[in-house]
């Protein structure tokens, strides 16, 4: 029994840890790209080791896509959509949560079907439409357009339908304005839920391709995937800065991900593993 | 690609503690409160105050809840319900010469004769059937893994394997491109164990098969974390009893964990095909929908009618066909789960 046991250990870590090579590798495999010259990839005996040309292909990188300004750029509608449509959205949770009204129903589920639309059956009327107020190119472009986004509404009701009536209930007793019970009571308990809608909002914005393509064409306000995606569409393509783009535009998203991401898992998997 | 995320199936439950210490506290304030103001209320005056304050909070309770959805419902009647609207409007228009008119069915007329769309269509349907399966299959296996009572450093292994569901999908369509190239590691690594090199991008098979690595590579993680999730609620008794009948974990596997898990596997199958039938980013940067457009998918026919030919129309009906498939797909995923059961 015991020897099975330890025969079925050894499968399992030894499957694991093949999946976490795989898993992991290519983040590697950048940033050996972004250590080294270009060529040093391909070269016959590719090696996997860090080089020392970390500098020289950011400094290469820099001239070609302007790295303060890209990573500007990508951190500030990244970082104001989040906290924008977190606001919103948290708020419109609260409301479909703990109130009843006329009308919540129907505007509920007009928002879970959304979800179910195509990010492609918007792209050409909104396209269409920032052209006619002049935003394209603009900041308002780039983060207005999914700020109300239906699953983090979603996602922060259900947290919020946990939340006992009887404690609002006891704060209107106590006098409370609505305002104050929703920031001050509501929303200090709602912290893991928040914390994971928030990671969920930031990852998708940062990681947001199709619509800053369309949206944006002076470089000046590329956003890293943008930047990325141009620079390698280039005819003649410098790996090493290319890679080194690629890590860039990886690092704040994963510490971004592993500052929060005991919220962001056990948001998750709920209750279980806490 | 997957734009809708399945973390809404698993509410946090937030810290029922946490919940109980301050509804007992405030429990206790309020009684005491109700005490004193139950001393109060004896006089007349006292009583027409209490019915104007209850009159006032019915009154702005009936406000409240619409001034909070408010700015929510602007913003996505604006910038979601007014634009699906409009492209289903545009999807039977026609651009002559400027203005936008009525065409009826003519662009739905020209989808089914336009051989590059029909090919579009073939590519994202053999990458939604091939890929998906494979995806969820996987992730099952990691999940159960991960589940094993048997295992240490969870922590490490859960974030490991969700850390691809991380990136960008530009930056890691990038790496990948990068390292299937006909020279790039992953042939170096097949002929140092003795296997030819693989034309991964220049290919036509190929390069879909890269694809669908490079997408299962990314996904596995995250459709791992659901399942995962889900395996919190399966009853660790069942599995009990099954080992006492000696069944094997591989039976375990199939005949407990995958019935009890099918409600969240119908959730992440349709999930996972709302996300490929949208395929975009991914053969945009990997392979840049070719060799030969064998890697074009609906999401990139759409973009290049759109925003390179500039035909929003054409564009619109293209778009709505997506809609209109992930409808039937969902539809039928959820028939055939229901008759299984």
């Amino acid at each position: 029994m015991s020897q099975r046991k330890l025969l079925q250990k050894i499968g399992l870590y030894a499957v694991l840890t093949v999946g976490v090579i795989i898993s992991l590798f290519p983040f590697y495999w950048a940033m050996i790209g972004a250590t080294n010259e270009s060529g040093k990839m391909f070269s016959s005996t590719p090696t996997l080791v860090p080089g020392t040309k970390l500098i020289e292909n950011i400094t290469n990188l820099n001239e070609s896509i302007g790295i303060g300004r890209v990573m500007f750029n990508s951190l500030f509608v990244a970082g104001t959509y989040t906290v924008l449509s977190l606001i919103i959205c948290t708020m419109a949770a609260y409301a479909f949560a703990k109130f009843h009204f006329k009308g919540r129903n129907v505007i509920f589920t007009i928002f879970l079907l959304s979800m179910m639309i195509p990010y492609h059956a918007t792209v050409i009327p909104l396209f269409k439409m920032m052209a006619a107020f002049g935003w394209l190119n603009t900041y308002k472009a780039l983060i207005l357009p999914n700020l109300a986004y239906p699953f983090a509404i979603f996602l922060m009701r259900q947290n919020m339908l946990a939340f006992p009536d009887a404690l609002i209930e006891a704060a209107r007793i106590d006098g409370a304005g609505e305002w104050r019970i929703f920031f001050r009571i509501v929303l200090p308990s709602m912290k893991p839920a928040l914390a994971a809608t928030a990671i969920f909002l930031f990852m998708y914005q940062w990681n947001s391709f199709l619509w800053p393509l369309i949206a944006v064409s002076s470089e000046e306000m590329y956003t890293f995937p943008v930047a990325l995606s141009s620079l390698f569409g280039l005819s003649r393509i410098d790996y090493g800065q290319v890679m080194a783009g690629v890590t860039l535009a990886t690092v704040p998203i994963i510490v971004f991900f592993l500052a929060l991401q005991r919220h962001f898992i056990s948001g998750m998997l709920g209750s279980a593993v806490k | 690609m997957q734009s809708v995320s399945p973390r809404s199936l698993f509410p946090v439950v937030c810290g029922a503690d946490t919940y109980g210490s301050a509804l007992f506290f405030h429990k206790r304030r309020w009684m005491f409160e109700s005490e004193v103001s139950s001393l109060k209320t004896n006089g007349p005056s006292a009583k027409v105050e209490l019915g104007k304050s209850q009159k006032f909070r019915f009154h702005s309770k009936q406000i409240v809840p619409y001034l909070f959805i408010a700015p929510a419902v602007i913003l996505f009647a604006i910038f979601m319900l007014y634009p699906i609207i409009y492209s289903f409007v545009l999807s039977f228009q026609t651009n002559d010469g400027g203005q936008f008119v009525f065409a009826g069915l003519d662009n739905y007329m020209r989808l089914f004769k336009d051989e590059i769309f029909i090919k579009a269509l073939k590519n994202t349907f053999l990458i939604l059937i091939i890929q998906v399966p494979i995806m969820l299959f996987l992730a099952l296996v990691l999940a159960t893994c991960l589940n094993s009572a048997l295992l240490k450093l969870k922590g490490f292994f859960r974030v490991s394997f969700f850390l691809p569901a991380v990136t960008s999908l530009v930056a890691y369509s990038i790496i990948f491109s990068i390292m299937m190239m006909g020279d790039g590691i992953i042939n170096k690594f097949l002929m140092s164990i003795g296997l030819d090199a693989v034309p991964w991008l220049s290919h036509p098979v190929w390069a879909k098969v890269a694809l669908i690595i490079a997408m299962t590579w990314r996904w596995v993680g995250y459709n791992m974390v659901i399942y995962l999730a889900a395996m919190q609620n399966i009853s660790e008794e069942l599995y009990e009893a099954a080992s006492i009948d000696g069944a094997s974990k591989i039976r375990q596997f199939f005949s407990i964990t995958i019935p009890q898990l099918k409600p969240v596997i119908l959730f992440t199958a349709i999930l996972s095909t709302i996300g490929t039938l949208q395929l975009f980013d991914e053969p945009y940067t990997l392979t840049k929908g070719g060799p030969s457009d064998a890697t074009l998918t609906i999401g990139m026919y759409l973009y290049q009618t759109g925003f390179r030919y500039f035909d929003f129309s054409y564009a619109s009906t293209i778009a709505y066909v997506i809609v209109v498939l992930i409808a039937i797909l969902s539809f039928i995923q959820f028939k055939i789960s229901g008759d299984e059961r």
